[in-house]
């Protein structure tokens, strides 16, 4: 703030990268949403609701509700992400604001970046409630750090912003674009290890669950529930959520075209 | 390299040469040839159905298989040099519902015109964009409690925002009552004459047509006519453009659909 600057800035030539065009539309989103509190309500309480419930559907067996009460801290912010951002692209397509956006000079990734950077700001609030409540109101015993648990969540987020920008390509409307959410998500949910570990399954859904990128934000949160410090497997399985992510949303700014049909 | 800002007024905005596009299995346009002045308003006209969207988004360059030639202010359409140039108005109004009039302008600004450092520029021009269209009074409301009208001036506001040299209207005045087209018209015209914006504007109304300094009528993806509405009515013998419209169709299909040229 206080280094002396030029008294104008050319504008940013159109089409390159530019931080304040990946930030207007981020504080745009955000605004979009502040008009929709109820929205906002679900996306924060519903993950909190579920842990609840979760804490004492397990009230006999503790060590249960530790692995599951982990994993869901994972996969929570991975479903809501996924829904919100597949609907609110999904708008942007059918309202013919992307259009508009495209006919501008914003590049793809400014706005890929801005929808990122805005769901992203929302996970941490959601994360950070879900995460604090499951630690120090309902117990769950963690090992390792809770920043941990924090930032593999963070990167499921991410990771359901990119899927959600994804899909919503193919979707023409919001009752398909709702059901992509059985159709990505369920499968992953099955396999990544939160019904029965990934070891004890047929090798062939083994396999599958190798390559799902869900399989190791489990693998992740489960080994800061095991261990005090940042182990190799940590580091790995974090490095491949957040690789995962950036390759899709890379795969979604690829579906955006400034011509179309 | 040309220096396009100071482009003479006499040269073509847009020149289309052999323009077709194709979508699906249909030719949507079939190798039209047309120019539009610069600093002019040009009308482009004909029944729904025949080209002129698919025309107006080939010139802004968000259409696909465009073939043929086709520059604009210079360049070819779709540069990404003139995304800044052209402001493009949907037929359906493309604004976000849940913002308000001045949170969707401040938006687009922030696209157009990015940066701390343009804040204040960007505040002026959307307060002006906003008094453009007659929305002051609304400016706090959302988006999505506007009525059609209002709705459609919010995106044609947006449009205005980055003064742009080109302006391109689909049916902007589409379900607006005429105390309000008279007033877009008077913008429309104050645009051309105090800041040297072309105009492109499309309407399937004929009596618009008279506003407008050229006419490019338009049928099943063919240009009947380029001229203007008093060279239009001479050559027909007509007394409005509308029986201008409708001689040159009744000649068209009785010439066994040849091509009408007027030049």
């Amino acid at each position: 703030m206080s280094t002396p600057r030029p008294a104008t800035i050319t504008p940013a030539p159109a089409g390159a990268p530019s931080l304040s065009r990946t930030t207007a539309t981020a504080a745009r989103v955000l605004r979009q949403l502040r008009h929709d509190p109820r929205t906002i309500a679900l996306m924060i309480l519903i993950p909190c609701v579920m842990l609840f419930l979760l804490r004492y559907v397990f009230d006999g067996s503790p060590r249960t509700f530790d692995t599951i009460g982990a994993s869901l801290l994972g996969i929570f912010p991975l479903i809501t992400m996924f829904l919100v951002t597949s609907i609110a692209t999904l708008r942007e397509r059918t309202s013919g604001t992307l259009e508009r956006l495209l006919a501008l000079p914003l590049g793809k990734g400014d706005l890929i970046a801005g929808y990122a950077l805005a769901f992203g700001t929302l996970a941490i609030i959601q994360s950070a409630l879900a995460t604090g409540l499951a630690v120090w109101v309902l117990d769950l015993d963690v090992t390792g750090s809770p920043w941990l648990l924090l930032l593999v969540a963070l990167l499921d987020a991410l990771l359901g912003t990119a899927l959600g920008l994804f899909v919503s390509a193919f979707a023409a409307s919001e009752f398909q674009a709702v059901q992509f959410m059985p159709a990505v998500i369920f499968p992953q949910l099955l396999l990544c290890g939160l019904f029965a570990p990934r070891d004890t399954m047929h090798p062939v859904l083994e396999t599958i669950s190798d390559v799902l990128p869900m399989s190791y934000a489990v693998d992740g949160m489960n080994e800061v529930l095991t261990h005090t410090d940042m182990t190799a497997a940590f580091v790995r399985d974090a490095l491949i959520v957040a690789g995962c992510a950036l390759l899709v949303l890379g795969l979604g700014a690829a579906t955006l075209r400034r011509r179309t049909a | 390299m040309m220096n396009y800002s100071s482009r003479p007024p006499e040269e073509p905005a847009v020149h289309a040469q052999d323009l077709t596009v194709v979508r699906g299995p249909r030719t949507v346009l079939r190798g039209l040839d047309f120019t539009v002045p610069g600093g002019r308003i040009t009308g482009l006209l004909g029944p729904s159905g025949c080209g002129k969207s698919t025309l107006m988004r080939a010139v802004v360059g968000t259409q696909a298989k465009v073939t043929g030639t086709l520059d604009v202010l210079g360049r070819p359409a779709g540069h990404p040099a003139l995304r800044t140039r052209i402001g493009y108005v949907t037929q359906a109004p493309s604004v976000y519902d849940d913002l308000t009039v001045r949170q969707n302008l401040d938006y687009f600004a922030a696209i157009l015109d990015p940066g701390r450092a343009s804040a204040d520029r960007r505040h002026e021009k959307v307060t002006r964009a906003i008094a453009d269209v007659d929305l002051t009074t609304h400016a706090d409301a959302l988006a999505g409690n506007l009525s059609g009208g209002q709705r459609s001036r919010v995106s044609l506001a947006v449009a205005l925002l980055g003064t742009p040299e080109l302006l391109v209207l689909d049916e902007p005045t589409v379900g607006l009552d005429p105390v309000l087209r008279r007033d877009l018209w008077n913008l429309f015209h104050t645009l051309a004459a105090e800041r040297g914006t072309t105009l492109l504007i499309s309407s399937h109304v004929m009596d618009e047509a008279e506003r407008c300094d050229r006419l490019l009528l338009m049928r099943a993806g063919e240009i009947l006519a380029d001229d203007t509405p008093d060279a239009l009515r001479a050559r027909t013998g007509s007394e409005t453009v509308e029986a201008a419209f409708l001689h040159l169709v009744d000649a068209a299909i009785t010439a066994g659909r040849t091509k009408e040229t007027t030049r």
